[in-house]
This record gives C-alpha cells, sequence and structure tokens, in this order.
C-alpha cells in the first residue's frame, strides 16, 4: 500500500467531500504503525481500538454535515500529554503505570476538533535530551537512516511524522524539543510564543520555558493545527488571553517586502558547512521571492546554552520533587521508611539524564550559590531576550540553521552532556526570550534532512508560518519520504 | 566536584544513587557547572533578572470551588490506598 497523502489540509478536504472515511484513514496509519515501528520505535502506546472508535464518531459527524476542518483526520500524541483513561508515561519508568485521570488542554482541544488519536509517541525521559536516547523505552530511530537519531526530545513524533505513522503530532518545545527534532527528521515543527498554547495536562519540565507544538509535513498543516490548539485556558496562569488569528487564512501573506534578519552570531565555527551552504541556499529562495535579507547581531547569544543549563535543571528540581512514590507514580519495593521511601523511589524511577538535572537544579539552587548562578542566569537571561528586542526593532523574522549538523549517530553523544547539550544552541535563544520559531526543511546533507529555522516576534506565528509556507511553495523538500517507507 | 558533594545534594534531592555511579555523577557535574561558570564573564551589574518571559502580572480569580471531589479516580494511580488515604511506611513510632 502507498503511503497516504501527508497534508491534512488535503486529507481534510477529501473526508469533507466524502471521498475517503475516517475509519479508511485511521485503519492505513494503523497498519503502517503496526509495520514500520518496530523499526523506529516511535510510538510507545498505540489505540487501535480507542481510534477506529473515534474514527467513526468522526464520519457521523462529516456524514451529518456537522465536521470541521480536522474532524476525521489521526494525529499522534508525545507521550508529555496527559490523556483521559490512557497510559502517560513521559518516557519514563516513573510513570510506566500512570493512567492519567483526565485531558491536557492540548488533547480536549484536538478531540474536540474531530481528530482522531492514533497513540502516543515515544520522547526523551520527561523531555530532557536531544535525541530520544534517555527513554525508558529505548530509543527512536531516524526515518533517514535508522542507524541514527531521530533528534529530541519529541523524537517520536518527529519520526512518525517523517514515516508517516502519522499525518501529524504534538510535540513539547523547552530548549529546541520540536524544531531539533523536526530538522533531524525532515518535517516541519512549531514551537509557538511562551502562553500560546495551554500547558495544562503537559507534564511540566521547566515551566518559564516548556511550550506545545506541532510537528507535520508542512507550514500550512502547522498552521491547521494551531489554530485548534491556541486560545486562552483559565487553567494555565500563564496562558495568554489574546485572541487567536485565522493562521491558515494568513498564509497568502507574499514574501516580497518581508526584512529577513540573518543573526552572524548563528554562522559560526560549530556550523556544519553543508548547513551552512543549504542556509545561504534557502536565503537565496527567499530573496528571490524579494525579501530583503539583513545583516543582524545577537551579541550575547553565545550565553544561551549555558543560562539554560542554569535554568532549566533549576525548574525541573523543582518541577519534579512532585514524584516521591506517594501518590501516583513509581515506588520502590519494601521501603523501609519515609525518606528511603522517596529516595529509592525517585533513585530507581528516574534515569540517569533526569537524575543529572535534577541534581545540578538542587545545586544552582542550594543556599551560598543560588545568587551565584540562578540568579546570575535570570540577569543572562534578560541579555540574550533584549537582542532579540533589539533585532526585531530592525526586521521581521529572523532566520538561520536549526542545527549545526544533521542528524548524529545513536550512542555518538551519550558520554558526554555538553556535547549534546551544545546540539540546541540555535533553537535555545527563542526559549528563554519566549519568541515563536519554526523549523522547516530546506535539504539534504549527506542524504540527511537539514532545518531552516524561522524565529517571529512575541505572537507573530502568522508571520512565521506565513514565510514558510511561502517557501514551501518554491521548494519541495517537505514532500520527501524516506527510502523504505513509501 | 567531589563524591562527597554529590552525595550531598542527592540528599537534598531525595535522590539514592548508586555507590558505582557516584563518580562519574562527579565527573559529569563538575563538567556542567564549569561549563555554565562562562556565565560569570557577562556583565549583568545592570540587568534585572528575568523570570518568565512575559513581563505579565499573574492572573487572578474569584475563588470559588471548582473541582470536585475524585479522590477514588485519583488514587487507583497510587502504589498503596487505605480507607480512601494514602499509606506510607510508619513516620512516628
Amino acid at each position: 500500500m502507498p503511503a497516504p497523502t501527508r497534508s491534512i489540509a488535503e486529507m481534510a478536504s477529501a473526508l469533507a467531500r466524502g471521498d475517503v472515511t475516517s475509519t479508511e484513514l485511521t485503519t492505513e496509519y494503523l497498519e503502517r504503525i503496526q509495520r514500520f515501528n518496530p523499526k523506529l520505535n516511535a510510538f510507545v502506546t498505540t489505540l487501535a481500538e480507542e481510534a477506529l472508535a473515534a474514527a467513526a464518531v468522526a464520519d457521523k459527524k462529516i456524514k451529518d454535515g456537522a465536521g470541521g476542518p480536522l474532524t476525521g483526520v489521526p494525529l499522534a500524541h508525545k507521550d508529555i500529554f496527559c490523556t483521559a483513561g490512557v497510559r502517560t508515561t513521559c518516557g519514563s519508568r516513573m510513570l510506566d503505570n500512570f493512567v492519567s485521570p483526565y485531558d491536557a488542554t492540548v488533547v480536549e482541544r484536538l478531540n474536540a476538533a474531530g481528530m482522531v488519536m492514533l497513540g502516543k509517541t515515544n520522547m526523551d525521559e520527561f523531555a530532557m535530551g536531544s535525541s530520544n536516547e534517555t527513554s525508558f523505552y529505548g530509543p527512536v530511530r531516524n526515518p533517514w537512516d535508522q542507524e541514527r537519531v531521530p533528534g529530541g526530545s519529541s523524537g517520536g513524533s518527529a519520526a512518525a511524522v517523517a514515516a508517516r505513522l502519522a499525518p501529524a503530532a504534538t510535540g513539547t518545545d523547552t530548549g529546541g524539543s520540536i524544531r531539533q527534532p523536526a530538522a533531524l527528521s525532515g518535517i516541519t515543527g512549531l514551537k509557538p510564543t511562551y502562553g500560546r498554547v495551554s500547558r495544562y495536562g503537559m507534564i511540566a519540565f521547566a515551566s518559564s520555558l516548556d511550550q506545545a507544538g506541532t510537528l507535520t509535513a508542512s507550514a500550512e498543516d502547522a498552521a491547521l493545527l494551531l489554530g485548534a490548539m491556541a486560545g486562552f485556558d483559565s487553567r494555565d496562569s500563564t496562558s495568554v488571553d489574546e485572541p487567536v488569528p485565522d493562521y491558515h487564512a494568513a498564509l497568502d501573506k507574499p514574501v516580497k517586502g518581508l526584512k529577513i534578519g540573518v543573526p552572524r552570531e548563528f554562522f559560526d565555527e560549530g556550523l556544519s558547512p553543508g548547513v551552512e551552504k543549504a542556509v545561504r541556499e534557502a536565503l537565496d529562495v527567499y530573496r528571490d521571492m524579494g525579501a530583503e535579507i539583513i545583516d543582524v547581531s545577537l551579541p550575547n547569544l553565545g550565553l544561551s546554552v549555558p543560562t539554560y543549563y542554569v535554568v532549566a535543571p533549576a525548574e525541573c528540581s523543582s518541577n519534579l520533587s512532585r514524584f516521591d512514590g506517594v501518590r501516583f507514580g513509581y515506588r520502590c519495593e519494601n521501603p523501609k521508611n519515609l525518606l528511603d521511601l522517596y529516595t529509592r523511589s525517585r533513585g530507581e524511577g528516574f534515569g540517569a539524564e533526569v537524575k543529572r538535572r535534577i541534581m545540578t537544579g538542587a545545586y544552582v539552587l542550594s543556599a551560598g550559590y543560588y545568587d551565584a548562578y540562578y540568579l546570575k542566569a535570570q540577569k543572562t537571561r534578560q541579555l540574550i531576550a533584549a537582542d532579540f528586542k533589539r533585532a526585531f526593532e530592525k526586521v521581521d523574522v529572523l532566520m538561520g540553521p536549526t542545527t549545526p549538523t544533521p542528524a548524529f549517530g545513536i550512542g555518538e553523544k551519550t558520554d558526554d552532556p555538553i556535547t549534546m547539550y551544545l546540539n540546541d544552541i540555535y533553537t535555545i535563544g527563542a526559549n528563554l526570550a519566549g519568541l515563536p520559531a519554526l523549523s522547516a526543511p530546506m535539504g539534504f546533507v549527506d542524504e540527511l534532512p537539514v532545518g531552516l529555522h524561522i524565529i517571529g516576534n512575541y505572537f507573530d506565528e502568522a508571520g512565521i508560518l506565513a514565510a514558510a509556507h511561502q517557501y514551501q511553495l518554491q521548494t519541495d523538500w517537505h514532500n520527501q519520504t524516506p527510502k523504505g517507507f513509501a | 566536584m567531589t563524591p562527597e558533594d554529590v552525595k550531598g545534594i542527592a540528599t537534598l534531592a531525595r535522590l539514592a544513587i548508586n555507590e558505582k555511579d557516584i563518580s562519574g555523577y562527579a565527573d559529569n557535574l563538575s563538567r556542567i557547572i564549569a561549563f555554565v561558570d562562562q556565565l560569570n564573564a557577562a556583565d549583568t551589574d545592570a540587568v534585572e533578572p528575568m523570570a518568565h518571559p512575559l513581563a505579565k502580572p499573574q492572573r487572578l480569580r474569584p475563588d470559588e470551588v471548582t473541582a470536585q471531589d475524585e479522590r477514588s479516580l485519583y488514587q487507583q494511580n497510587a502504589s498503596a490506598v487505605e480507607a480512601g488515604l494514602y499509606t506510607v511506611p510508619r513516620v512516628i513510632e
């Protein structure tokens, strides 16, 4: 059976016309998951029965003329989103048996839109990783080269969409966890502005950085999905009460006259020549469409990774203190006393990278070190955010590479956490500042996909989606399918 | 960072660490701390700390009861419950 069309926009029109039913589409994707998932390990949980039941409901709605633009379209959820009655593991032994009693707002909204949940995707444990190798359920493999990582932490979502095991998937991005796997897997990944999408029911890693977003084939699909996910939610105290524009209608905005800032710090010694060449070629496409390319500087960008590795672990150590083995989650066998219950449940329930980050966080927050690390990092965070604000006084969007290199090998960077952390050097800045950003496929280096990073001003998701969509009308990189998954 | 430092932090973080893993963590954490130490080179004397990307005051809501009692549903995820209570090892001898 050939791979189904990847565009959820086309899928939605075919469903509305009655050319295909949601049951047929869902069956097709479930069969692909069954066939290909053993190679990729992209799904932790597949929900065949539930998906077919939801598809039947969607088909009835469509038949009754009560369908919306996404009714009957299947998707996968990153296993960080709570799903009522369905196991929600966050890639951790700690939550191996956790069945969520409620739905995350993102899940609730996409269910309400009539979308069909195919399953829950694999991820780095508690979203802490850039390669999907820290998952309790084993690494996810990159469909373009199964000896390589798909990126992380939303690696299962990225691999699933890239190999067409799902037409779209949700993800979360704390330091690049949507954009980096999207780049390494050859798909489009969008992290909205901090506060744009509700974090309610999204298992917390670093609360001032975490944001939910989309992994899709194209910017057009991302626009459709974001429109259904975004908006104010009183259950998330950092949710922003701003109207949600029609992202899909805004895609037609021409690139002519668009001011594209290219931060020179993105072209540092760590950038591989192949990726640099691909970025320059993508910028040429924009120049040909009438955009103005402007050299800009983000002088404090070099501080972003060290700033992140103070702020994120500090917030992680606080957030993950809730896992105590008492009310939910893993509990050790035969605890001797309460302290033993806490320490062994946590010691046995968390993997090595999570423990590393909790301890880093506990250290930087501990008495006598708070000012030197946490307060200092909050100040350098301000410097980084100010750089972006200055740049956006001159330009409409910023562009550069999403990652310094294409996908690396499984096991290649696991020995040294710093090498792994530096893989997120171009993506972390947008999280620290809270800006929206996306990665769109921009070609191949050594037969591996690479991504173009587009950062927008606050709440200008429409602007970056339109910029990516116009590029995707001129190029075919986003339509490629990895060999063996056609 | 010494193995003793790691043990101290692990105690603060309520994490049981296997003895054989301690030197590995000491090495990793030393490298991470040395890496983030480069922040000290930045001049931040006149900079306000940034706790949050959106500088907005916290929203307030009326103090009304909105949640329902779903104790039995929530307790399905607990390892040990008895008579509606979560049970843990004896604390007071």
